[in-house]
């Protein structure tokens, strides 16, 4: 570089020749600027995906002034080859971290490549992803750099230039740091959709083995101040409509499963806990997957408890959409989750004497507790019954899962369930006519060797 | 009693017209199908619908007085998806409409009612995939195009979504399959018909796009494989997913 600018300032009349040099340098600087980006956007997606939120729902913001996007209902753009779907342009602003937590790629002392974005170079991924309908929007996360505010306060840049200097109303999640003033989250809030600050392990003790630089009163501390800085905002919209949104899609937050000892008790009232007192939107669950060797985690090579996970996930949404407490899930009796049946299932075999149900006489709330109906079949059966009683046919029809529903109910038919039969006989005929997704798929696996 | 074949022009006044035809001859057992390809049984009649706006307007004020406004949508959606054979239980469902004396929306033990509801639940699904899978592509004039091939005529129910959403750039988001795209420039959209008998040369595709088109396609790939976690590989769930229909036209899968 720097001998061929000598010999252009040495040939100041400009040659053809010299012309023609200049041209294949500035070709080499874009495709070098090309290659750099690309090996960011590599390293930092790389690092980033171990968040497992996607979600781009809840927002209700909308196009103004004719600018560019949306949020509303949320959709997934497209699904990595392990399934999950990618619906935001989720990065790191750099994975450089000053932190040492034993679970993280990104840790202090782990051995690999670092790289960091500049405001603007994320500003334009986004909004060239978003023109093309490859995204819904932002995640923004970053590796704690200096300290808390500061980080805080680059993430916030990148939501601003977005949404004032680009008229941009897609979808933004960023991360809370840990530890960022009350100030800096503030704003944060009136630029972004939701935010979210993980409390990685369930418990404090699981965060002091693993993570010794956090602690879980820095998590609490920004969640706490954005669960007021909701509750404040949404009253204000609802006097005056012109009031500015405040992270419409509220706050969430993830736990790591699996690398610490805790059990499915202690984690579903960690989160129950988290639901009530922080008005929290979601709470995720990632099973963990082993990415480095440390004598406190599994080892490398160890499977990620994908099992476990989905049975979380399904006693989450037991206690938000199916009017479950905690409590009926896991408790001190029943520590952990079946891994063979989902826990609805488990809860109706624990309580035999709650059923049968009929069909055609109980309530929503109850009816919404029967093993293999969802909330919308649920729904359908109880407008549906107006019209008239109701048989296996038309259950069948509105997609009742009738292997299992077979057993706690009756309806407008003849032919139910009149054996005596104990819950454990019901969980056995069921495993013995179905089978877990999780096993055929093991199995398919092993067919390879 | 003998049997009918209804023939309609497949349209949903045509629908509705039929419906009309029904009421107004009394007609019993009556089979309705679209379109002019229909070879007819020896032993039936064949009465051809002829699609009459006053008659179509006089029966949708009749289903507007006996189904809600979001009944009437459901109704017309599952009429747009255009899949052979569901003409005769559109009928059936208008009928069971103006054989009832209630709002039979919600009648899920009703074949008719259950039948519409999967029909608008596949229309959805694939309105939502459509909303989903558009990968546009920039052309030099800085349009973005997107080419698609739905399962079902779903480009009417994406023009609110897409309107919204890019209300700033051009766009034309064109189905190859039924031959017609929706065109946006930056007012209105319109449903508009291309011939590509010379631009389906590779040449002229490639040059037709701007100069960043390639640069971002490549950083879309490399997002897309990065952020895959290979130690939860998941096939199955993954093409259940994305059914593999739909990738000859995602960015990330070519």
């Amino acid at each position: 570089m720097l001998l061929l600018y000598a010999i252009f300032l040495n040939n100041l009349r400009i040659n053809p020749f010299i012309l023609k040099l200049m041209l294949i340098i500035l070709v080499f600087l874009t495709d070098m600027n090309e290659e750099r980006i690309t090996e960011k956007l590599n390293i930092l997606a790389d690092a980033a995906k171990y968040d497992v939120s996607c979600a781009s729902s809840g927002s209700k913001r909308k196009n103004e002034n004719k600018g560019l996007g949306n949020a509303s209902n949320g959709i997934c753009h497209s699904y990595t080859e392990d399934g999950r779907c990618v619906s935001l342009l989720k990065i790191l602003l750099t994975n450089h971290c000053i932190f040492d937590c034993a679970y993280c790629v990104s840790r202090k002392n782990n051995d690999i490549k670092r790289a960091a974005f500049t405001v603007q170079e994320v500003v334009d991924l986004t909004i060239n992803f978003y023109r093309r309908n490859y995204i819904e929007g932002l995640f923004l996360s970053s590796g704690i750099f200096k300290d808390a505010d500061y980080t805080m306060e680059r993430l916030v840049r990148v939501a601003k230039k977005l949404r004032t200097e680009h008229n941009f109303n897609g979808y933004i999640h960023l991360k809370s740091i840990p530890g960022a003033s009350d100030e800096i989250m503030n704003e944060a809030g009136l630029y972004a959709d939701r935010l979210s600050v993980n409390l990685e392990l369930p418990t404090e003790a699981g965060l002091k083995l693993l993570a010794p630089d956090k602690n879980q009163q820095d998590m609490i501390k920004p969640m706490g101040y954005l669960k007021n800085a909701i509750i404040k905002h949404t009253e204000e919209k609802k006097l005056f409509k012109k009031a500015p949104h405040f992270a419409p899609a509220g706050q969430s937050t993830q736990m790591i499963i699996g690398a610490t000892p805790e059990d499915d008790n202690e984690v579903l009232h960690s989160a129950n806990y988290f639901y009530k007192q922080f008005k929290l939107k979601r709470v995720y669950y990632s099973g963990y997957v082993p990415v480095l060797a440390d004598k406190l985690l599994p080892a490398l090579g160890t499977a990620v408890p994908m099992v476990r996970e989905n049975r979380l996930y399904q006693a989450d949404w037991l206690m938000r959409f199916y009017g479950f407490q905690v409590n009926e899930i896991v408790n001190n009796a029943q520590p952990h989750l079946d891994l063979d049946i989902d826990p609805k299932l488990a809860w109706a075999i624990r309580n035999m004497q709650a059923f049968p149900v009929d069909i055609n006489k109980a309530d929503l709330q109850i009816i919404l507790r029967v093993p293999g109906i969802g909330v919308q079949s649920a729904q359908k059966i109880t407008s549906g019954r107006k019209f008239g009683k109701l048989n296996w046919e038309h259950l069948k029809k509105m997609g009742v899962s009738l292997n299992r529903a077979k057993y706690f109910i009756t309806c407008d038919s003849n032919q139910f369930e009149r054996r005596d039969l104990t819950g454990e006989n019901i969980k056995q005929f069921i495993l013995a006519t179905s089978q877990s997704k999780y096993l055929k798929h093991a199995q398919n696996q092993l067919n390879l060797f | 009693m003998t049997a009918t074949a209804l023939i309609y022009d497949g349209t949903f006044e045509g629908l509705l017209c039929a419906a009309f035809e029904v009421y107004a001859f009394k007609l019993q057992g009556v089979k309705l199908h679209a379109g002019n390809c229909y070879s007819s049984a020896f032993f039936e009649d064949v009465i051809s619908v002829i699609t009459d706006e006053k008659r179509a307007s006089r029966v949708l004020k009749g289903l507007r007085e006996r189904l809600s406004p979001m009944g009437i949508q459901r109704l017309y959606t599952a009429h747009l998806a255009g899949i052979a054979g569901e003409d005769h239980n559109l009928l059936g469902y208008i009928r069971h409409v103006f054989d009832s004396a209630v709002n039979i929306e919600e009648d899920y033990g009703n074949k008719y009612v259950v039948r519409v509801s999967e029909l608008v639940r596949m229309m959805r699904r694939e309105k939502h995939r459509m909303e989903a899978f558009v990968r546009f592509q920039q052309l030099g004039d800085g349009t973005y195009y997107a080419a698609v091939e739905p399962d079902f005529n779903v480009l009417p129910l994406l023009i609110r979504h897409f309107k919204s959403r890019y209300a700033d750039q051009k766009w034309i988001i064109y189905d190859i399959k039924r031959k017609y795209g929706l065109y946006y420039d930056l007012h209105d959209t319109q449903f508009i018909e291309m011939d590509f008998a010379d631009a389906n040369m590779p040449g002229n595709v490639i040059a037709a796009f701007s100069e960043e088109e390639g640069i971002y396609q490549q950083l879309w790939k490399c997002y897309f494989h990065s952020v895959n976690i290979a130690s939860r590989k998941n096939t199955r769930l993954h093409v259940r997913h994305i059914p593999k229909r739909y990738w000859k036209h995602l960015t990330e899968k070519i």
